[in-house]
Parts: structure tokens; sequence; C-alpha cells
């Protein structure tokens, strides 16, 4: 029944990734995938916070009194979603400015809370760090995929990373002609790509 | 009741660790920081409110000490004389603290201009203070020595729809900014002879 790193890793990529097959943490999906930078930025952070909260949650899983383990929990998920918060700040100032107020939401993001609980508190760390690596990239592809969907019919471009003295990207991918839709980058376009994509992985699910 | 001390005492000491990882952090960080809010924010406020400056206001900044707190001054010169002075303050918002520039001319003490740089208020309302020209064009060539207030609460200035404690909050910084100014005048004339 043991199963491997390589299996506990892979599965966030595919058969749980978080906003598709499970429909979790959409507050981010929704909110930050104007572009696709902005998704790589916020799925990167929320892996960070993931991994390390997972090492933390599983290596004092004998440690914590079942009866607070949620209270435990979210002061660990906390603790690292402020480092981040400080750290991006230090270092990547532009896109937290762009992120705003969603950098201090990965607190209450339930996929971090729920690999806390469902995985990390009853596995040992090697087999979490895999865990909350596959989960946090399966996250960061997602919003990686929706930012790039969104951008590209909302915007008609598409930016991997801004550095501070060039965009890495392409500018008007479908030519100067292309009138973009700004319905794509508005919040309910956001609902319309998710939901799209959503029926897309369904399709390829079943058989 | 051994449960209850083990909880309390794992709950303690997980509080005390972060608490304490942050502080650590925080004052680690916290030069990084202020060096990327200067390029980032508060540059391009101080660029946009004393437009037309011939000099370089980030560089020509210096520090007074304040009582116990040491404040920054940024300079601006303007048809050959350094005449203006941006100073910071801030005032409490919906979200937190709206951090304010306040350029003053020294001449004649009226404002220049002011811009809202860091804050973490609403989008689409109380950020608005920072997006809209509008609203804090309104406090252009107003004497730094009132103290302002929106005309809800019988002062001059119109308050962003919606977003009442936040105009509230950039009216109360100008006029903290007006006393830091008054408090200050004299030293900051002596520093401002340098920039000649």
């Amino acid at each position: 029944m043991a199963k491997t790193l390589t299996q506990e890793f892979t599965k966030g990529l595919w058969e749980e990734i978080a906003p598709f097959r499970l429909v979790l943490g959409l507050c981010p999906v929704l909110g930050v995938t104007t572009t696709m930078e902005n998704g790589i930025g916020m799925g990167l952070a929320t892996t960070f916070v993931l991994v390390f909260s997972n090492i933390l949650v599983a290596s004092l899983r004998n440690v914590i009194p079942a009866k607070v383990r949620i209270a435990c929990f979210i002061i660990i998920i906390a603790t690292f979603v402020v480092v981040t918060e400080l750290l991006m700040q230090a270092f990547a100032y532009p896109l937290f400015l762009k992120l705003g107020v969603f950098i201090p939401l990965i607190v209450v993001n339930c996929i971090v809370l729920g690999r806390a609980e469902a995985f990390a508190s009853k596995n040992d760390i090697a087999l979490s760090i895999a865990d909350g690596l596959g989960i946090g990239i399966g996250f960061t592809l997602s919003l990686a995929a929706l930012g790039a969907l969104r951008e590209l019919f909302g915007a008609n471009n598409l930016t991997v990373w801004t550095t501070p003295t060039s965009v890495i990207g392409v500018q008007e991918v479908f030519g100067t002609s292309f009138e973009p839709f700004s319905f794509m980058v508005q919040a309910p376009g956001a609902f319309v790509c998710l939901g799209l994509m959503l029926c897309v992985m369904n399709l390829m699910g079943s058989k | 009741m051994r449960e209850m001390v083990t909880m309390v005492v794992v709950l303690t000491v997980l509080s005390a660790l972060s608490g304490g990882l942050l502080s650590g952090l925080r004052n680690a960080t916290a030069s990084k920081i202020e060096v990327q809010q200067l390029k980032f924010v508060k540059g391009p406020a101080i660029k946009s409110i004393l437009k037309g400056a011939s000099n370089d206001p980030i560089a020509d900044r210096f520090a007074l000490k304040d009582g116990e707190v040491e404040r920054k001054f940024f300079v601006g010169k303007f048809d050959g004389k350094t005449n203006t002075v941006v100073l910071e303050s801030s005032g409490k918002g919906y979200g937190g603290d709206v951090g304010l520039m306040v350029a003053v001319n020294v001449e004649n003490d009226q404002i220049v201009g002011v811009g809202v740089t860091t804050h973490s208020e609403t989008p689409g309302l109380g950020a608005t203070a920072k997006d809209d020209p509008g609203f804090a064009s309104q406090f252009k060539g107003m004497s730094i020595k009132d103290a302002y207030k929106v005309t809800n609460d019988g002062g001059k200035i119109n308050a962003i729809s919606g977003a009442t404690i936040t105009s509230r909050a950039v009216c109360s910084a100008a006029s903290d900014a007006g006393m830091i100014y008054k408090k200050l005048k004299p030293q900051l004339e002596e520093k401002l002879k340098e920039f000649k």
C-alpha cells in the first residue's frame, strides 16, 4: 500500500491537480490569473509555503496534540506566509505589488491546510516534501495555464517573467490587427475559462 | 490534565518560535524592503509630484532627527531655486497604514503636490486614492499650515465615494506632514541651503 516518492510527486501534477481535479483553492485561481506571470508568481509562492509547512507538520506530527492540531497547522502556515511576503517584498517588489492582498490570503488557502491535515500529519518528511512539491507545481501549472489563456486572448500578450530591465515573453502574439477580448481578463472571464478547462479535463479523463 | 498541559505548552512554544523567527526576518529584510519601496513606489510618486524639477529628488535626500525618530526628506529644484521639500507621513486607513508623500514650497508654505505611496486599501475603492490624480490634486496650492478634513467632517477635501476612511487617512497624513513641517522648518531651510 505504501506509495513511492515518485507516485506522491506525480499525483499532484495530474490525478489530483488541485484546482481542476479537486476544485480547491479557487480564490487565487480566479483572482490573480490575469497574466501568466502573476499565475506563476502566485503558484511559486504557494508551493514554497506548501513545501515548508508540510516539512514542519510532518516533523512535528508526533508532538502536536490531536485536539489543537488545526491551530498548530495554522500557526505554521501563517509563519511561512509572512516569510514569503517579507522575502517577496525584499527581492521581488513589483510582483508583490501585483499580487498584493492575495499573498496573505495563502494562509486560508484550503490546499495548504488540506495537505497538512490530510497528508503531512500522517506521513514522514520525505513523502510530505514530495507531496508538497507535486501539489505545488501542479497548482503553479494550473495557474500558469489559466493565466496564459486569459492573457493570450484578453491582452494579446504572453509574459513569462518580468525582470527590472526586460520582459521575457511575447507581445502581440496574434499580430497588431487582433482586437483583444477584454472580457477574458475581467472576473467573469476567469469563471468561463476555468469552466472550459475543467470541461476539457473531464472529457480527457472520461473513458 | 496532562493532555491540557501538553496542548498549552505546544501552542505556546510554537507561537513563540514563530514570533521570534518573523521578527528576526523582519529586521533582516527591513533595509532591503525600504530600498525596494523607494525604487518602485515612493520614487515614482515623488517624481510625479515634483514634475519639472531640474534635479533628481531621489538622489538629493537627507534625514533629520525629530525627537527620537529619523525622518527622510527629498529635495526639489525649480527654476534654479532649491525651494521644495518632500516629506513623508502616514494615516490609518481601512486596511492598514496609508503612506503619503507631501511636497511643500518652503517660500510660501504651499503644497506643491501629494501622492499616496504604500497602502493596503480595497482595490477599486480606497485604492483609487493612489490611482486617481483628481483626488490628490485637491491638495495642490493649499497652505501647509491648515488641518485637512473631508467635506463630511467640515473640511474642504472631497472624499472619494465609497472610501471615506481612506480619504480621512490621507487628510490626517497630510495634517501630520504639516505638523512635522512646522516643527522642523528652521532646520529644513538650513539643510536646503546645502543643495544650492
